[in-house]
C-alpha cells in the first residue's frame, strides 16, 4: 500500500507557536530579496517562535528571530511539517 | 562548487575612477580609507568607539540626513557606516553605505559570531565586489557562552581573507586592528562571476560597481550611462547557497539558548505581558526625564544657574553700555531677551532634558527592546497608517517633539513620515510642558485627568486614521530582524547620547534663537498684545477662559512651557484648567519644532500641519469647554 504524505500549506499568519515549516512561497518582488538577505528562501525551514494576536509572526531560523507584520505574513505560504 | 578554489592569477584591475558624488571621501587622496561595514547590531559602533578615543568628526553625507562618523587611526581615515543587510540602493542608509564602501580602500567587515548565517551574506557580497576585506568576528564571548563552535581557520580559507575573532565588549587590542588593516585583501570569487565582472569592468570602472550593476542597481548603472541587468535574484540565491555550503563546514551550533533571554523576549512581545512592560518602561522614563530632570535638575539649572546667575550677570554687562529701557537692551536682555531667555532655555532647560531622554533612548536601543516594542504595536499602528517602527519617534515626542520630528526620518516611506510628524505636532506634549501640565492636572482632580487623557488619545487616533484614509498607499510592511536582548554598555550609551545631543543642539538652537527674536520684537512693537487681543473673543466666549489665557497661548509658540506656566498664575476652575490644557497641548508646538518640521517635510506640508493644529486646538478645546462648563 503506497503511503501518501499529506502536507498542509497555510499562510504564515495562521501558524501557531512551535510549529515547524518550510517556506513554500514568498511574494514576488522586493520582499523576496529582503528575505533572501536574512537567510529565508523558498525551501528553507523555520519555526514559528511567536504569534501575536492579530497575526504578526516572529519566525525563528537557527538563532535568528525575524518579525513579520501580519499583512506580509498573509502573503507568505508555508508547508507545515508533520509533528 | 568547490570549497577551496585556487586563488587564480591576479591581474591588476583597471579600478578606481572617481565620481563627483564621492567627493565626500576624497579630501586627501593619500590617506587610506578604512571603512567599518556590517549588519545592524553587530557591534560596529562599539568597535569604532574603541578606535576613536575622543576624536570623532560627525558630518552629514552630502544630500542626505544620514550622519557619518569619521576618525583618524594610525594614519588612516576610519569611517563608520550605517548597519546594512546587503549593499544596494534600497533606502537612504544603503545608498550612503554603498557609496562609502565603493570608495573604501580597506573594508573591516564586522560579523556577529552568533548570527553567521545572516551576516556572511554581506561578507560574501563584499568579496564579490572585489573589495579588500578583513573579517572581524565579534561577540566571541557570547559564542563561547552559547556553546557555538566556529572553525575560523577554515572560514578564512573559504573566504580567502583573514578572520579575527574578537569581543568588542571585552576589548580589542590595537595589534589586532593593525593586523586586520594591514592584511586586508581581496577574497575568493567564483571563477564565472569573476569573468563576468571583468567584462563589465570596462563599462563601469570597478568590480564593485560591476557587481552592483549586474544585480540591478539602477543608481550605479545611471552613473555610467549603462542599463542595469536583472540578475539580482539569481546572484542572491547563488550567494545564499554558497554561504550555506561554507556554514555546513565551519559552524557547529547545538542551538543552546538562554532560557532567560528567550522568556524575557516573549514577555516583551506578547501584549498581555508586553503592555504592562511598556508601562513600566514609560514610567521609568517619566521618572528619569519627567521628574528627575525636568523638575529637579532643571529646577536647579534653570532657576539657580540660569535665572539666578547667568541672566543677572549678562544684564550687568549690558547695562554698562546700554540704557536699560532702550529697545536694543530689551531685545537682548529683557524678559524675553534673545541673550537671556534663549540661552537660559537652550542651555539650562533644554540641554539637560535632551541629554536625559537621548540617554533613555540609547539604553532602550542597545538593549534590543525597541524592535520588540515595534513588533508588538505594529498591528495597532497599522490603523494609523504607520509601521510599528513609528512607535519610536512617537514615544520620543514626549521628551521633545522637535527631536522626535528629526527622528521620524528613519521611517521607511514619505507617507509614514508625514503621518508620524502630524501626530507629533498635533497631539503630543513635550517634557518641557508636561511637568507643568501634570502639576496643573493633578491639582484639578481625577475627572479632568481622565477627560484630558481620553480627549488627547481620541485626537491622536483621529489624526492618524484621517490621514491614513486620505493619503494614498499603505504603510511599509513590518520585516524586522530582532537583535538578541543584551545589556547596554556604558561606553556606547554615553557616546550615542553625546553625539545625538550635539546634533540636536546644532539643528534646533538656531530656530529657538530666531523664535525668541521674533517674539521679542513682537512684544516690543505691541504686536504680541494685538495678537492676544485678537484671540480674546475666541478665548473668552468659545473657550470660556479668562482673557489672559490668550497671552499664554501666544507665549506657547516660542516656548511650550511658557504657555503652560502662564496658566499657573491664573485663577481657573478645574474644568477651565482642563479646557486650557487641552487647548494648549493641541495648540502649535514650539517655534523650533515648526522650523525643523518645515525643514524635514517642506514648507507647504509644514504649514498645513501647523495651521491644522490651530484649528484642532481651538475646535476641540471649545467643544470640551461647551460640554463641561
Amino acid at each position: 500500500m503506497a503511503m501518501t504524505t499529506v502536507s498542509l500549506i497555510i499562510p504564515l499568519h495562521k501558524s501557531r507557536r512551535g510549529q515547524q515549516f518550510t517556506i513554500h512561497a514568498l511574494p514576488a518582488g522586493h520582499v523576496r530579496i529582503l528575505f533572501l538577505r536574512l537567510g529565508i528562501s523558498e525551501g528553507e525551514s523555520a519555526i514559528c517562535a511567536e504569534r501575536l494576536p492579530g497575526g504578526t509572526i516572529v519566525l525563528k531560523k537557527k538563532r535568528q528571530r525575524i518579525a513579520v507584520g501580519y499583512k506580509l505574513a498573509k502573503e507568505i505560504l508555508v508547508r507545515l511539517e508533520a509533528a | 562548487m568547490s570549497g577551496s578554489e585556487n586563488l587564480h592569477e591576479r591581474v591588476p584591475h583597471l579600478e578606481k575612477h572617481r565620481h563627483r558624488e564621492l567627493d565626500f571621501l576624497q579630501r586627501n587622496l593619500s590617506i587610506p580609507k578604512v571603512v567599518l561595514v556590517g549588519n545592524p547590531n553587530v557591534g560596529k559602533s562599539l568597535l569604532f568607539n574603541t578606535l576613536s578615543d575622543f576624536y570623532v568628526d560627525v558630518s552629514n553625507f552630502p544630500g542626505t540626513t544620514i550622519q557619518i562618523q569619521k576618525t583618524r587611526y594610525n594614519g588612516h581615515d576610519v569611517f563608520d557606516t550605517p548597519g546594512i543587510y546587503g549593499v544596494s540602493s534600497f533606502n537612504e542608509e544603503e545608498c550612503v553605505a554603498r557609496d562609502i564602501i565603493l570608495d573604501a580602500d580597506i573594508v573591516l567587515n564586522v560579523v556577529d559570531g552568533t548570527h553567521l548565517e545572516r551576516d556572511l551574506f554581506l561578507t560574501q557580497q563584499l568579496l564579490d565586489m572585489g573589495k579588500k576585506v578583513t573579517v572581524l568576528l565579534n561577540f566571541m564571548d557570547e559564542v563561547k557562552k552559547l556553546g557555538i563552535k566556529i572553525d575560523t581557520v577554515r572560514l578564512a580559507n573559504f573566504l580567502g581573507v583573514d578572520v579575527f575573532a574578537i569581543s568588542a565588549v571585552e576589548g580589542v587590542e590595537r595589534e589586532t586592528i593593525d593586523a586586520a588593516i594591514r592584511l586586508a585583501r581581496e577574497g575568493v570569487q567564483r571563477k564565472e562571476l569573476h569573468s563576468v565582472l571583468h567584462s563589465k569592468l570596462t563599462m563601469v570602472g570597478s568590480q564593485a560597481e560591476a557587481l552592483l550593476v549586474l544585480e540591478g542597481d539602477e543608481v550605479i548603472a545611471g552613473r555610467h550611462g549603462v542599463r542595469a541587468d536583472d540578475r539580482r535574484e539569481e546572484l542572491y540565491v547563488d550567494r545564499r547557497n554558497r554561504v550555506n555550503y561554507m556554514l555546513n563546514h565551519v559552524l557547529e551550533d547545538s542551538q543552546e539558548r538562554s532560557w532567560f533571554s528567550d522568556t524575557l523576549g516573549r514577555w516583551l512581545l506578547q501584549p498581555l505581558t508586553g503592555i504592562p512592560a511598556l508601562a513600566v518602561v514609560l514610567y521609568a522614563g517619566y521618572l528619569l526625564v519627567g521628574k528627575l530632570v525636568a523638575q529637579d535638575v532643571v529646577g536647579f539649572t534653570e532657576g539657580v544657574l540660569g535665572k539666578g546667575m547667568w541672566e543677572p550677570w549678562i544684564r550687568g554687562i549690558t547695562s554698562s553700555f546700554l540704557d536699560e529701557s532702550s529697545w536694543l537692551s530689551v531685545l537682548l536682555v529683557g524678559e524675553f531677551g534673545v541673550v537671556t531667555m534663549t540661552t537660559t532655555y537652550l542651555m539650562f532647560l533644554l540641554l539637560p532634558l535632551v541629554i536625559a531622554f537621548y540617554l533613555a533612548l540609547s539604553v532602550l536601543e542597545d538593549s534590543g527592546y525597541l524592535p520588540r516594542l515595534a513588533t508588538m504595536v505594529d498591528h495597532v499602528l497599522g490603523f494609523l497608517g504607520l509601521n510599528g517602527r513609528a512607535v519610536i519617534p512617537l514615544i520620543l515626542g514626549f521628551g521633545c517633539v522637535t527631536s522626535a520630528t528629526i527622528t521620524a526620518r528613519v521611517l521607511g516611506s514619505e507617507r509614514e513620515r508625514t503621518i508620524a510628524t502630524a501626530i507629533l505636532q498635533f497631539a503630543i506634549p513635550c517634557s518641557a510642558q508636561m511637568a507643568v501640565i501634570a502639576a496643573l492636572l493633578a491639582g484639578a482632580g481625577l475627572g479632568p485627568v481622565l477627560i484630558y487623557t481620553v480627549v488627547m488619545t481620541t485626537v491622536l487616533v483621529g489624526v492618524g486614521t484621517t490621514l491614513n484614509f486620505m493619503m494614498k498607499g499603505r504603510p511599509e510592511p513590518l520585516l524586522l530582524d530582532l537583535p538578541p536582548l543584551r545589556l547596554p554598555t556604558v561606553r556606547n550609551v554615553a557616546r550615542k547620547t553625546w553625539i545625538r545631543t550635539i546634533q540636536f543642539m546644532k539643528e534646533a538652537s538656531g530656530w529657538f534663537l530666531a523664535g525668541a527674536l521674533v517674539v521679542g520684537i513682537a512684544q516690543m512693537t505691541g504686536i504680541l498684545r494685538l495678537a492676544g487681543k485678537v484671540l480674546q473673543p475666541l478665548t473668552t466666549r468659545w473657550l470660556q477662559l479668562p482673557p489672559e489665557a490668550s497671552t499664554a497661548f501666544i507665549m506657547g509658540i516660542v516656548r511650550r512651557d511658557f504657555g503652560a506656566a502662564g496658566l499657573y498664575e491664573m485663577a481657573l476652575s478645574p474644568m477651565q484648567v482642563l479646557v486650557a490644557l487641552v487647548t494648549i497641548t493641541l495648540f502649535v508646538p514650539c517655534i523650533a519644532s515648526l522650523m525643523v518640521m518645515m525643514k524635514e517635510r517642506g514648507f507647504k506640508e509644514g504649514l498645513m500641519i501647523w495651521a491644522g493644529t490651530w484649528v484642532t486646538a481651538f475646535l476641540v478645546g471649545g467643544i470640551v469647554s461647551q460640554v463641561v462648563i
